[in-house]
């Protein structure tokens, strides 16, 4: 008993300490300091990608402020995150928000990682009117709720394969043929993710009047596409689309090659996590992958210089990567939307904030950033690699490429 | 849809191309539906584990080669080494489950294909995975029908293992034992034949053709730890519509399903191929119940 109350008259004699010794200087960083807060995966199945995440924050954080932070309304302040581990599960997503937002008194959010969580989290932004600014959730069912404090950097997944179509449309023109007389070939997975990417290719087809010769669904049990492949083989396509993830990746450029289907322009996602250039070498050649954001592109901006000085900035200050993946990246870049938004806003007054955020219109070495009204980023393109010599080279959108499409697609048989 | 008959009839020669894959296809659902038959027809488990089997052979494949092997030359041993694996499988769980209810041994080879996967995953990863034969694609018809080499390798592998089933089962002294077993076990045990033996060595011979469909697998298509379930469904679909007791219609019921199912894929799409074959699995089954219905009423 004794020593129970001994150790609380130390606590409350250390606190009073701790406040009379920290008062000043305590106030003063609350001043001058902005929290963000983020509920991220630390542990859990998305812990890899959570750190990719959270290291974009950071780094991005630390170049800021070492700048000299951000000016609101002729002040100088320092930014500053709160995270909390969300263990890889939406619903601990959702509770840490009302945690950081109800009692951290935290008034900027950013995204969690995967759209998942960023589905739980949305909600709970939107009823406190805080804005969460986010770069790791794509699926397009965000976007479609009417959020009004949502904002993400990245493309959504519709857009994944759409810039094939452009990219066929350009070079048909080229060649002096009206796009509207290519044909598309496609075959994506029966799941969410895939039929998203499906509606922005169906999308973008329409636009050029293209006809699609083949929309198969291929199931997820599906191991065999052989009997799509032999339809491809008899249309002889102009263009060859699809979507599955590593597995419809991976089958997909084995029976290709197998049966000898090929066309002017092939695309899929999930490239390089099948790992297809290891897995197939030559027959993977010429395909084109869509990515985020890719270090060879031509975007800048004066805090981190091009995409190319952020790629060699971040390795070095962060050597346990090899290279640096796109959540990192995309990261980074929300908390420059943060900062411009702030400077713009005159303000840390939330709604204030939220209304600089929708107007956003700012240039990052990760790409141009400007939300449509639900809060999608809708000018930074999706980026598109082709595999050439066993390697990943940026070839469209063809204003920012590092170097030339290969067209048609050749391939040894 | 239309359009798409319409390029079978004007090209035909594209005919030539579903079957050639339907019955390759067919060819190694085959290996892993006899299997499965031999099984339920001696000792009346019916393995929910079969597709995992086939998974942990094309991973078993997958790190010889990496050890240098090539994976044609990887099947034998891989075949020998789930041999074993069957043997010690069955000595540990089946041997328990077989004279319990039908939940019971459903349970235990359930919770089999979970450990097999969970192990899988726990040792390889959850990466898909390819095996590349190195065979070449052999080119007919001025390149308008193509088919690898490898698909061939399974059809012959499939006839080969057939034969050899067939040729053991009724000729051997053993192989009369398993029929005599999957006759009627007791009738067996009184007139002498060690049923214990029997099934164990039916359950090794199952996951060891399991090992090198699972091989075959990994050159034909991918294997990835949590993808068995697709096969083990498969082998299901086959052996009930062929019938049980039936080998060679086993044979026959995987590779005409290969074959219908390109068919629908190239008829109504891919979304469809999977439908077709259930479709036609119940079909068969509700045909089939007709006609026992009026076999009754004829003894009646």
């Amino acid at each position: 008993m004794r020593k129970r109350i001994s150790s609380t008259a130390q606590a409350v004699a250390a606190a009073g300490a701790l406040a009379a010794l920290g008062a000043l200087p305590l106030q003063a960083m609350a001043d001058d300091v902005i929290q963000l807060g983020s509920a991220i995966s630390i542990t859990g199945k998305y812990s890899q990608e959570g750190k990719n995440a959270s290291d974009g924050y950071n780094f991005a954080l630390k170049k800021l402020n070492d700048a000299g932070g951000v000016k609101v309304g002729g002040k100088e302040y320092k930014l500053e995150v709160k995270y909390y581990d969300d263990e890889s599960t939406p619903a601990r997503t959702a509770q840490l928000l009302e945690r950081l937002i109800g009692q951290d008194d935290i008034k900027f959010v950013l995204g969690p990682y995967g759209s998942g969580p960023t589905k739980a989290a949305a909600p709970v932004t939107e009823k406190y009117k805080i804005p969460m600014v986010e770069a790791e959730g794509a699926s397009r069912s965000l976007f479609t709720q009417n959020y009004k404090y949502l904002f993400a950097a990245l493309s959504t997944s519709e857009q994944y394969l759409s810039p094939v179509i452009d990219l066929a449309a350009e070079l048909a023109e080229k060649e002096g043929k009206k796009p509207g007389d290519l044909t598309i070939a496609m075959s994506f997975e029966n799941d969410p993710f895939s039929l998203d990417v499906r509606a922005g290719v169906v999308d973008r087809a329409k636009h050029y009047g293209m006809k699609i010769v083949v929309d198969d669904k291929m199931p997820r049990d599906l191991s065999d596409i052989s009997a799509t492949l032999t339809k491809i083989k008899a249309l002889k396509p102009d263009i060859i689309v699809f979507s599955g993830h590593t597995k419809g990746a991976t089958t997909a450029t084995r029976q290709m090659k197998e049966m000898g289907v090929n066309a002017p322009v092939v695309a899929m996602t999930h490239c390089e996590s099948a790992d297809l250039v290891g897995k197939f070498g030559a027959a993977a050649e010429g395909i084109l992958c869509p990515t985020q954001w890719a270090e060879t592109l031509k975007y800048q901006d004066p805090l981190f210089g091009t995409a190319m000085d952020y790629y060699k900035a971040f390795l070095a200050a962060h050597p346990e990567y090899k290279q640096v993946p796109y959540q990192v990246a995309q990261a980074s870049a929300v908390i420059q939307i943060y900062a411009d938004a702030f400077q713009r806003a005159g303000s840390l007054d939330p709604q204030k904030v939220r209304d600089a955020l929708a107007a956003t219109d700012l240039d990052t070495f990760y790409g141009h950033i400007k939300f449509s009204p639900e809060g999608n980023n809708i000018s930074k393109p999706m980026v598109l690699r082709q595999i050439q010599n066993g390697k990943y080279v940026v070839v469209a959108p063809t204003k920012y490429a590092a170097d030339p499409v290969v067209f048609p697609r050749k391939v040894s048989m | 849809m239309w359009s798409n008959v319409q390029i079978l009839t004007g090209a035909p020669v594209f005919n030539v191309q579903l079957l050639l894959n339907g019955i390759s296809v067919g060819a190694i659902f085959a290996l892993i539906a006899y299997g499965l038959a031999l099984v339920w027809g001696v000792t009346s488990v019916k393995n929910l584990s079969q597709g995992d089997m086939v998974m942990m052979g094309g991973y078993c494949g997958w790190e010889l080669s990496k050890h240098g092997v090539h994976p044609i030359a990887a099947i034998l041993p891989v075949a020998a080494f789930m041999f074993v694996f069957g043997w010690i499988i069955y000595r540990l769980v089946i041997r328990r489950v077989i004279q319990l209810d039908l939940f019971t041994s459903l349970l235990a080879t359930f919770g089999l294909a979970i450990t097999i996967q969970q192990s899988l995953n726990h040792i390889f990863g959850p990466e898909v995975r390819t095996l590349r034969s190195g065979l070449a694609t052999i080119s007919l018809f001025h390149g308008k029908v193509d088919i690898t080499e490898i698909r061939l390798v399974a059809v012959a592998l499939c006839i080969l293992v057939a034969a050899a089933m067939i040729v053991f089962l009724r000729y051997s002294r053993m192989g009369q034992a398993i029929r005599a077993t999957a006759q009627d076990p007791r009738a067996a045990r009184v007139l002498g034949v060690d049923t214990d033996r029997v099934y164990s060595l039916t359950f090794s011979i199952n996951a060891a053709l399991c090992g090198a469909a699972g091989v075959l697998i990994a050159m034909v298509w991918v294997i990835q730890p949590f993808y068995g379930i697709a096969y083990s469904v498969r082998a299901f679909v086959i052996v009930t519509a062929a019938g049980l007791g039936n080998f060679s219609a086993v044979i026959v019921t995987a590779l005409f399903l290969g074959v219908i199912e390109q068919y629908s894929g190239f008829v109504a799409g891919a979304q469809f191929q999977q439908a077709t074959i259930v479709g036609l699995l119940l079909a068969i089954l509700i045909v089939r119940r007709l006609a026992l219905l009026r076999h009754r009423k004829a003894l009646q």
